[in-house]
């Protein structure tokens, strides 16, 4: 016998989900979507923040895990523009969200928590536990707060004042600040006698290309992320000549971006690998095209080139192909003769790595087979009970997004450690609940309707005048009828189809109705192979589940593929016996206040 | 009504029948029943028939009177002709335009009220000359619009809404077009399509009257205890006469691989075939006595029979008997109406 779907567990519901269920911090991206609809930009806004903290900085530079999980690139075309209208909820708010802001005791719980690093995995830790009455300390190299995130991204793509405005609310907590000391050593940390200690030192050191003439010609090489802080924090205004960038991930990208409004008269970027392949979002490859970077793909970089005033150029060899089928970094040269390209400038934009030089030798436990420390990828716990790690520098540079999803997690870790419990047991399950949207025969509480529009572009300041600005937001965000448009196309997908199989009568009116024939009431195969293959349009996304319920006249099964359902409620709607509901769906996760 | 316009969606990989078209092109109007009518499954039943056969939809006449079924032809096949007759005179004016144009196909979908009670003369009439037609009965046993009252077909000592019996014995539809002479006999239940649609696509496929009975729930008035048209009591006293139907079209008809004894084949006048699966292995849905005897052994048992009962491929059709013109009359030409002197004359020489 086929399983049944057990929709007791919040975690099918949660799949059902796709832009939740793929966004490392889980924001309830259709609800906040919902409220931008109704214009209720600042609870927008806060729903937002509950889960990812920074939506003004998200808004802008999320890797957006969500977007290419959105059931709109299913079922019809292109998906939602989600991080947009994150950014339009951050832009419309009004001032008084400050109030609704978490509120902190006066009463401090007399626990103390040290922060290595005031980058976004820290400020999440502080904002989950400032509230608790907790005294947080937090430390960083720079004067700064906002970590890689005020270093290395550009103006142009996030403005001061956002990332200000963001990391400010949480050092206005009541943080004890001590941004611009270094901590040069984890084990005098720990003497000091804090409670717990987090790391949040990021992913810091970019990396290096050992290559002949690198030594000759250091002058004119630059490691990306220094250049880029360099630019940022105003150490370095001009430069000219062809910029060479050596890398494809969003670093690079930004690098070239900035190297254009620096005066740079002719910028390219070299990858190893094929242009489907980089590792920068398809947008920042789609920007920096547009802006007129040259981007060329599969050509390793072999020698720096030095000439008779400093360098000439980098010699590349050709390659066919750069990764295995598993990913692994494996070049193969094709043979074609090298090629020496003329540059002026070569910035590295190769990778980073994490920096555990204040931490002393067999202090933590080191990760097996690779860089870096042993994070526990649940609790964030290292070696150390009392030392825990989030960010780039628990397992590695990912992105701002799982930063702020490591620091809810390492946060509900230090509370339950300073409480004396189990960090990895007494963790609360995620719980649900669900909500009738039902007003009345055919009427819904939410907006049902299908919208067939296309996604909206987010207008862009002026092409030729951006690169004359390096500190002018390229991207100008959606006007709220830009924004409103966009929100219809959302599917809600947390409004679920919620089935009560007692009830059905096996009418058929709903699988009949079903605008993308997901719904079937067929015998039982013998697996679940054949049930896929003879639902009324095959069911081929393995990655989505199948919905399975005994329907009880002729013990058959309701069968509801997941994957192209588009949550209009006609099924419910055309329900005789309200067997189908549509309800919303609201995940409660374990927050540290919620303990 | 519904809240919102049932979408098209473009993205979703929807089968093409041979002529290009998706199931979405074979669909009509928004349903305005009541949601888990019987009546909508039949439509979606006419749907997947039409899509499967490729039928050209404005190649098809829809033709209906008055009631809840007659609405439905408004929901299915937008690009088919249609005409919406007065209560209980579809059949005649089918009648008269499958006189004007033998070429299109006529599906009728009519009710027990529009066919029992206030057609009851024009269906046998309609039977009775063999129009080359499909005519549904979507059969609930109650006046559905008016809210309930006992129609024609409801059986004896069953109960209404409010527990109250009916004493009237039914009309049984079946037997009547048996007794009449439709070449084509069958009854199904809306709720098991994996029946009604093969038995609507030999319907189409069939040459001569072709009638369906299909026994199909009124969720608002007629769905209780009691009622012996509710989903849960046909589920329970369904007997089929063949358990499951296929349709096999004239291209595959050759390569089909069936058992005798347990299967029956019956060939339709183009070729293609309707596959039973006996239950009955004395049953021969080509012998109307049989059939006949069939259903009041099952009437008499109490279940409720269903199954193509009985199939004639040869029976002359209306056309045939009357020796018409052979195309549509809109392709006479002047020279066919008005053969001139000579015809006229050769005709007043016979006649002197």
């Amino acid at each position: 016998m086929l399983k049944r779907t057990d929709t007791s567990d919040p975690s099918y519901y949660h799949k059902v989900v796709d832009c939740q269920y793929a966004c490392p911090a889980h924001t309830p991206v259709p609800e906040y979507i919902r409220l931008i609809a109704f214009g209720r930009y600042t609870e927008a806004y806060l729903v937002n923040r509950a889960s990812n903290v920074f939506p003004g900085i998200l808004g802008r530079i999320c890797d957006r895990p969500c977007e290419p999980a959105c059931r709109r690139g299913r079922v019809a075309e292109q998906p939602v523009a989600i991080c947009r209208l994150k950014r339009a909820a951050a832009d419309f708010k009004d001032a008084s969200y400050r109030e609704h802001l978490p509120k902190i005791p006066t009463q401090k719980n007399g626990k103390k928590v040290a922060l290595v690093g005031a980058g976004p995995a820290s400020l999440t830790v502080v904002n989950d536990l400032m509230p608790l009455g907790y005294t947080c300390v937090l430390y960083d190299k720079k004067q700064i707060a906002g970590g890689a995130v005020a270093q290395q991204v550009p103006e142009f793509r996030l403005p001061r004042e956002v990332l200000q405005e963001e990391c400010q609310n949480i050092i206005d907590m009541g943080v004890e600040n001590r941004l611009g000391t270094e901590v040069t050593s984890l084990q005098k940390l720990l003497d000091e006698g804090y409670d717990a200690v987090f790391l949040g030192s990021g992913a810091p050191i970019g990396r290096d290309l050992t290559l002949p003439g690198r030594q000759e010609n250091a002058a004119y090489i630059q490691i990306g992320l220094d250049f880029l802080a360099n630019v940022n924090f105003g150490h370095l205004k001009k430069i000219s000549g062809h910029v060479l960038v050596i890398g494809g991930g969003n670093t690079a990208m930004d690098c070239c971006r900035t190297a254009l409004r620096l005066g740079a008269s002719k910028v390219s970027v070299f990858a190893p690998e094929g242009f489907d392949e980089m590792l920068a979002s398809p947008w920042e490859k789609e920007d920096a095209l547009k802006e007129g970077v040259h981007v060329v793909n599969n050509y390793l970089p072999q020698e720096f080139v030095a000439g008779a005033n400093g360098l000439s150029g980098v010699r590349f060899q050709h390659l066919s192909s750069c990764y295995t089928a598993k990913k692994e970094f494996r070049p193969i040269p094709s043979g074609q003769p090298d090629l020496v390209l003329d540059c002026q400038m070569v910035v590295l934009a190769v990778g980073q790595e994490v920096q555990f030089s204040y931490a002393e030798p067999g202090l933590l436990a080191l990760r097996e087979g690779g860089r870096g420390i042993a994070v526990d990828r649940l609790t964030h716990q290292t070696s150390h009970p009392k030392v825990f790690a989030g960010g780039d520098a628990a397992f590695g540079a990912s992105n701002m997004i799982t930063s702020v999803a490591h620091g809810h997690a390492a946060a509900i870790s230090i509370h339950l450690f300073c409480q004396g419990k189990d960090v990895a047991k007494d963790r609360e399950k995620p719980s649900m609940t669900l909500r009738s949207q039902k007003m009345t025969l055919n009427q819904w509480a939410y907006v049902n309707d299908f919208s067939d529009t296309h996604r909206h572009h987010v207008p862009e300041h002026d092409l030729a005048e951006r690169l004359n600005h390096l500190e002018a937001e390229v991207e100008l965000g959606f006007d709220i009828g830009l924004a409103l448009k966009e929100t219809k196309r959302c599917l809600n997908c947390d409004v679920q189809t919620v089935f009560k199989e007692k009830a059905c009568i096996e009418c058929d009116a709903c699988v009949d109705i079903c605008p993308s024939m997901c719904l079937n009431i067929i015998e039982e195969p013998e697996s679940e192979v054949a049930l896929r293959a003879g639902l009324k349009i095959p069911a081929e996304n393995l990655a989505t589940d199948l919905f399975v319920a005994t329907v009880p006249q002729t013990k058959k099964l309701m069968v509801k593929d997941e994957n192209i359902c588009i949550h209009c409620g006609l099924c419910a709607e055309r329900c005789p016996t309200d067997a189908w509901d549509m309800k919303v769906f609201s995940l409660h996760l374990p927050k540290a206040g919620n303990l | 009504m519904f809240s919102i316009n049932v979408p098209r969606l473009k993205s979703i990989p929807k089968a093409k029948n041979s002529l290009g078209l998706s199931i979405d092109d074979y669909k009509g109007a928004p349903s305005t029943l009541c949601g888990g009518c019987g009546h909508d499954s039949i439509t979606q039943a006419i749907v997947e028939a039409c899509f499967e056969l490729s039928i050209v939809p404005h190649q098809v006449a829809k033709m209906s009177g008055i009631g809840c079924s007659s609405k439905t032809p408004g929901y299915f096949l937008r690009e088919a002709h249609g005409f919406n007759a007065v209560h209980g005179r579809m059949p005649s004016v089918t009648t008269g335009a499958y006189l004007a144009n033998r070429e299109m196909k006529y599906l009728a979908v009519s009710g027990d009220g529009d066919t029992g009670s206030i057609g009851l003369g024009q269906f046998m009439h309609a039977i009775r000359r063999q129009l080359n037609m499909v005519y549904i009965v979507e059969n609930n046993g109650v006046y559905g619009l008016t809210k309930g009252q006992f129609s024609a077909t409801a059986d004896y000592a069953t109960t209404n809404k409010k527990k109250e019996k009916n004493g009237w014995l039914p009309i049984d539809l079946v037997g009547l077009a048996l007794e009449l002479g439709a070449s084509y006999v069958a009854r199904a239940f809306s709720g098991d399509k994996a029946q009604l649609v093969p038995l609507i696509k030999g319907a189409l496929s069939h040459k001569g009257f072709a009638f369906l009975d299909v026994l199909s729930p009124c969720v608002s008035f007629n769905n209780h205890q009691g009622s012996s048209k509710s989903y849960q009591h046909i589920r329970d006293k369904r007997e089929a006469a063949f358990d499951a139907v296929d349709f096999v079209p004239p291209a595959k008809a050759i390569e089909l691989d069936y058992q005798p004894g347990m299967q029956e084949r019956v060939q339709l006048f183009d070729g293609s075939q309707v596959l039973l699966h006996k239950t009955d292995h004395s049953y021969d849905p080509t012998d109307v006595e049989k059939a006949l005897a069939y259903l009041r052994q099952a009437k008499a048992k109490g279940e409720i029979a269903t199954g193509l009962f009985y199939v004639d491929s040869s029976a002359e059709d209306f056309h045939t008997v009357y020796q018409t013109t052979e195309g549509p009359l809109r392709n006479l030409e002047e020279v066919d109406l008005s053969p001139g002197q000579v015809v006229l004359d050769k005709i007043n020489d016979a006649l002197r």
